[in-house]
């Protein structure tokens, strides 16, 4: 699809970002808010420490309902979708035959037959067609719902303080990673204990013409708190310390699970599934690369996005994902490398601008919060 | 936004020229803007020659990282070492006490932009 500036799709909340002052940037098609006035690194601090405030409508929503439901979704994800139960959520993909991804979602169990699919913004065409092109012979309902639903994600340790008074529903009993329903500022939402930062949270999923109230609401509750807007900047500071995939990074149509450290995703005594086959035989043989996490050693050596891992001066693996870590203090990232390159505690060399530095592989996550 | 004392480059630096030959050189509120939290500014050393146009360092923020080039000719006469511990600066006062390097000029300042001709440029790439 090609978009020029004035096609651009926008969220329901395009105006309120307009209206804090939000920087915007065209992401994957999406006129979304990179970062407000305070900044990616006051955004990244104000979630690690109080709260903010994301708008994630343009993911995509994907519901499948009917007998067939949980067949065709186990049948497309690689997660066991029957040790789901109802109001759980967990983390899984959409693989292709070989094992690589079409995209990660998040799948909901809203009914014993009922399942919502939560995708990546710029997958979600792709998406919805993938599920589309395998439902015949389920009897089931596929809908995109994408078009109709708002996303409003609050993240940080003050989430759940900031929440509770602005609805019925206790939100202290929703584990991490169920969801309930009920009502925030008046407005019906789906209520979802999870995130993409590594933080406590709260997902509210809701009609798109009722997000901008939820939006309201949340912020007029938290900004005493010291919760701030938050935007695309920060989130991928946040999720990469946290060494959260991202789909175009560290996952995509050339990358298969297993190399992808989610191997933890991939229930192969579960039955069939799409990628099953190519993820046997992977397992079967000795992997080629893996997934780490490095440091650069000095200060001044910052690694980027899709820089080459050399090693004789040959490239041998590549960055997935870098950037200075505004909670560690040092500057880190995520690359594939060969496995006899992946122990901890190894040097590698990556080349930056021409010149190749040292990194050192450390564990991941880079940060883990204190429960 | 604008200040009417600078020269401007098309890839948003700023050069303030002085009466004794020598310059200061920064980059824009609109670099600046651009780059969002800046965390690191990888300056030359004392000394060192460039010519106009060339790279004499970069400057790195949370999200991206931006190559340094040289308004006009000149040698480094001095660098601002306070930006190694207070990277916040550039963003803080970019035309102030975010200046990069002071040099002495050794070419003229052809191609140079001036404040309104930055403006319009800024203004069209904003758009």
């Amino acid at each position: 699809m090609s978009t020029t500036a004035s096609e651009l799709m926008k969220t329901p909340l395009n105006a309120a970002h307009r209206a804090l002052g939000a920087k915007m940037v065209d992401f994957g098609g999406w006129d979304m808010p990179v970062q407000y006035p305070a900044g990616i690194l006051a955004e990244h601090e104000a979630v690690r420490t109080r709260a903010g405030l994301f708008d994630v409508s343009h993911m995509g929503e994907i519901r499948v309902k009917g007998p067939g439901a949980l067949a065709l979704v186990e049948h497309l994800t690689p997660n066991a979708v029957s040790q789901l139960a109802i109001g759980q959520v967990h983390y899984t993909a959409f693989l292709y035959e070989n094992g690589t991804f079409v995209d990660d979602l998040l799948v909901y169990r809203e009914g014993a037959e009922e399942f919502l699919l939560v995708v990546n913004a710029g997958n979600s065409d792709k998406d919805f067609a993938w599920v589309q092109q395998h439902a015949p012979g389920y009897d089931c309902t596929v809908v995109n719902e994408s078009p109709v639903t708002g996303q409003i994600a609050l993240q940080g340790p003050l989430s759940l303080s900031i929440l509770q008074p602005l609805t019925k529903t206790p939100l202290e009993p929703i584990g991490y990673y169920w969801f309930t329903h009920g009502e925030v500022a008046g407005v019906k939402c789906l209520i979802s204990r999870t995130g993409y930062t590594g933080e406590d949270g709260f997902e509210l999923y809701c009609a798109a013409a009722d997000a901008e109230k939820v939006w309201n609401a949340v912020m007029a509750a938290g900004t005493p708190k010291g919760l701030l807007p938050a935007g695309l900047g920060c989130r991928n500071t946040l999720r990469l310390e946290c060494k959260m995939a991202l789909y175009g990074h560290e996952i995509d149509d050339s990358i298969h699970a297993l190399e992808a450290g989610l191997g933890w995703i991939v229930k192969l005594d579960k039955g069939d599934f799409i990628g099953r086959d190519a993820l046997l035989a992977a397992k079967a043989a000795p992997a080629t690369r893996k997934l780490v996490g490095f440091k650069t050693l000095e200060k001044r050596d910052i690694a980027r996005d899709h820089m080459p891992v050399v090693q004789d001066g040959r490239p041998v693996g590549f960055v997935t994902s870098a950037a200075p870590s505004p909670t560690c203090g040092i500057n880190l990232g995520l690359a594939y490398v060969p496995t006899d390159q992946a122990k901890v505690g190894g040097r590698i060399s990556i080349e930056i601008r021409g010149r190749a530095v040292d990194a050192e592989i450390i564990p991941t996550p880079f940060y883990k919060r204190q429960k | 936004m604008f200040p009417a004392d600078l020269k401007y480059t098309k890839d948003h630096e700023w050069l303030r020229p002085a009466a004794d030959g020598t310059a200061l050189i920064g980059i824009t509120q609109y670099a600046q803007e651009a780059l969002g939290d800046v965390v690191f500014v990888d300056l030359p050393e004392v000394g060192e020659s460039f010519g106009q146009g060339e790279e004499f360092g970069t400057v790195e923020s949370v999200k991206t990282v931006s190559e340094l080039n040289m308004p006009a000719a000149g040698d480094v006469l001095e660098v601002n070492d306070s930006l190694g511990d207070h990277p916040e600066v550039v963003n803080e006062d970019p035309y102030g006490k975010g200046w990069m390097v002071k040099v002495k000029l050794t070419g003229d300042l052809t191609g140079l932009l001036d404040p309104k001709a930055y403006e319009a440029l800024v203004s069209a790439e904003s758009h």
